[in-house]
């Protein structure tokens, strides 16, 4: 059987509880960023839509494979970068689709290692930023192994603001900025 | 007459790298109300040739910083004595100078200089304390000038002056998808930048020990943090050991036997004590909310730290030896990054309020709570070992700052770099 529909089912669980946790803190800041994630989102939603039956052709029981769609090249295309609402560590609907390719390559690829960088904004102190960068990559990292992917396989670090992709102070700049990049080694 | 007084020279004698120093320019934005007139006279040299520093203009500089004084111009003086006898009061009182320093230099031998400073009271005309002799390295001659400021801030203010301390930053610089970090350490005026350490990673949360010989700090190797303990005269560098996750937030404890780190080994990130002799670590912490930015009290039995377990980051204090937490700060959308004044009386904040980051300063007698500054993104508040400023970093003109804010709230002043941002202030601690 498929262990992922199993898995798909808790992290939407686990994701609605993020978003019931966070929502009684959103403060007036909060908010307008959250208008700004649901412009994307819907402009994301519709490739999201077309490959969500890829999910369903995650089969973890078969580490053997040797399916020559589950090599690197499968990755070419797919989105490395993850963003995130402001203060949260809740992973967007939007990210569900490539974060679902790269756990196939990874259930795929059991030797295959991930890190996973979590990036903050610059608002707020930076130790704090650091927490928080972590915070979004575990976030990330929990959405991989509730597909299959061994903890073994990720590794999480955060640059808190220390590395903004962008380095100007505006909201569009933040919201660059608030992010985990997923890289290989 | 008293003895010579010998400063410790050691603490000076640092690296003397010379790569990209950028200078810290002092811009004053706001004094207090009620100024003490006084007129630093400037000093004379008995030998050949004029001297590498204006010392008098040292010592002004330092004590218009501290917003109590406001000094004659130089133009205005009527004579410029260096001789006590040769002081004519009314000149002075002519002026509306309350004080007056006169201060002499002459060469001791061919590495030192002899500096002599009295500080005279026009009113009473008579000396405030009787003539003080120093001996300072040549190249060190700085160093004396602040001196000199700290005596004269002591007899005016009662106030242990700290002029003569030393700020840690770190600096960016470069392109910036490509920047280089470099820690520095300069005069607590921002002169004498020295980089003592340098990097293409990220470079955060320098922090002295209680006798300003060593730093610790976090800095990135592999795209992974590790935190660094650095003896300052030596430059000899240590990393403690690296967990997977974060490694951060260094704090010295006052004793300087152990840090208090942050590490999310175990899940999230904890509050650690490091034992740096017996290398024994100790958790401090159990909670599965962000835990982070220890900070120790002056006496050493408790530790206050940033915690969102309660929703929002706040302060909380947790004692080193029962482990009880209780939650110091209540005032504001969230209060971070806290530091103690060294009396143990006051709390600093980064405190947000309404999506503005501000430094706040709560009275811990009374919980009073009081909003320092009014720029942009202020972060990292560090104390002077007096007590009396506050050192943080702002963003001013879409550039990372150094500014200071005194305790009152009532003096500012920036300290912008020439080049590049500047980041993550640390006031040290007196050094004798």
């Amino acid at each position: 059987m498929s262990v992922n529909k199993l898995g798909k089912f808790a992290v939407i669980g686990l994701s609605a509880a993020f978003i019931v946790g966070c929502g009684s803190t959103a403060s007036d800041t909060d908010s307008s960023t959250v208008t700004e994630t649901e412009v994307e989102s819907s402009t994301d939603s519709s490739s999201g839509a077309d490959n969500g039956g890829n999910l369903s052709s995650v089969v973890v029981e078969e580490s053997n494979n040797t399916d020559s769609t589950a090599t690197k090249a499968m990755l070419d295309g797919v989105d490395h970068i993850f963003y995130f609402d402001f203060d949260k560590s809740t992973v967007r609907p939007e990210s569900r689709e490539a974060l679902a390719t790269h756990a196939k390559y990874l259930v795929a690829n059991p030797s295959a290692t991930v890190v996973l960088e979590g990036h903050a904004d610059e608002r707020g102190t930076r130790e704090y930023n650091m927490a928080l960068g972590e915070r979004r990559a575990k976030a990330i990292s929990r959405y991989l192994t509730i597909q299959g992917v061994a903890a073994a396989q990720i590794e999480t670090v955060s640059f808190g603001e220390e590395k903004p992709a962008n380095t100007a102070h505006t909201d569009t700049a933040w919201q660059e900025n608030r992010r985990v990049e997923v890289r290989y080694e | 007459m008293k003895p010579y007084r010998f400063l410790s020279l050691l603490l000076l004698a640092i690296l003397t790298a010379n790569i990209a120093k950028a200078q810290l320019v002092i811009e004053i934005t706001s004094g207090a109300d009620q100024l003490l007139p006084l007129a630093i006279v400037p000093f004379n040299y008995g030998g050949e040739g004029a001297l590498s520093e204006d010392i008098a203009k040292i010592i002004e500089d330092d004590l218009k910083r501290s917003g109590f004084f406001e000094t004659i111009p130089r133009e205005n003086m009527l004579s410029l004595p260096y001789r006590k006898e040769d002081v004519f009061f009314r000149d002075w009182r002519l002026l509306k100078s309350d004080y007056v320093v006169i201060g002499s230099v002459i060469d001791t031998d061919a590495n030192n200089y002899e500096i002599t400073f009295e500080l005279l009271n026009v009113l009473a005309e008579k000396s405030v304390e009787k003539q003080t002799k120093i001996i300072v390295n040549k190249n060190d001659l700085r160093t004396g000038a602040h001196y000199v400021s700290d005596q004269v801030y002591q007899l005016l203010t009662g106030i242990r002056g700290a002029f003569n301390t030393r700020i840690l930053y770190v600096t960016v610089d470069g392109d910036p998808q490509n920047p280089t970090y470099q820690l520095q350490v300069a005069d607590a005026d921002g002169h004498r930048p020295q980089v003592i350490a340098q990097s293409k990673e990220p470079i955060l949360s320098p922090s002295w020990n209680s006798d300003g010989t060593s730093l610790t700090y976090v800095m990135f190797r592999n795209r992974r943090p590790g935190i660094f303990t650095q003896e300052l005269a030596t430059g000899k560098r240590q990393q403690l050991a690296q967990y997977p996750g974060l490694n951060g937030a260094p704090a010295w404890s006052p004793d300087g036997k152990k840090l208090a780190i942050v590490l999310s080994k175990d899940g999230n990130p904890e509050l650690y004590v490091f034992d740096l002799e017996t290398k024994k670590l100790t958790r401090l912490t159990n909670h599965y909310s962000i835990d982070t930015e220890p900070a120790w009290e002056p006496d050493g039995k408790g530790i206050i730290f940033t915690s969102d377990r309660g929703g929002n980051p706040q302060i909380y204090r947790i004692d080193v030896n029962d482990r009880v937490v209780e939650r110091i700060t209540f005032e504001g959308d969230s209060n971070t990054r806290a530091r103690i004044t060294p009396d143990g009386r006051y709390l600093v904040t980064v405190q947000k309020n309404a999506g503005n980051y501000h430094i706040a300063l709560q009275d811990m007698n009374n919980g009073r709570v009081q909003i320092l500054t009014q720029t942009y993104l202020d972060e990292s508040p560090s104390i002077a070992p007096n007590g009396s400023m506050v050192i943080y970093a702002t963003t001013h003109k879409g550039k990372g700052v150094l500014a200071v804010v005194s305790v009152d709230g009532l003096v500012k002043y920036r300290l912008p770099s020439t080049a590049g941002e500047v980041r993550e202030p640390a006031w040290s601690p007196f050094f004798n």
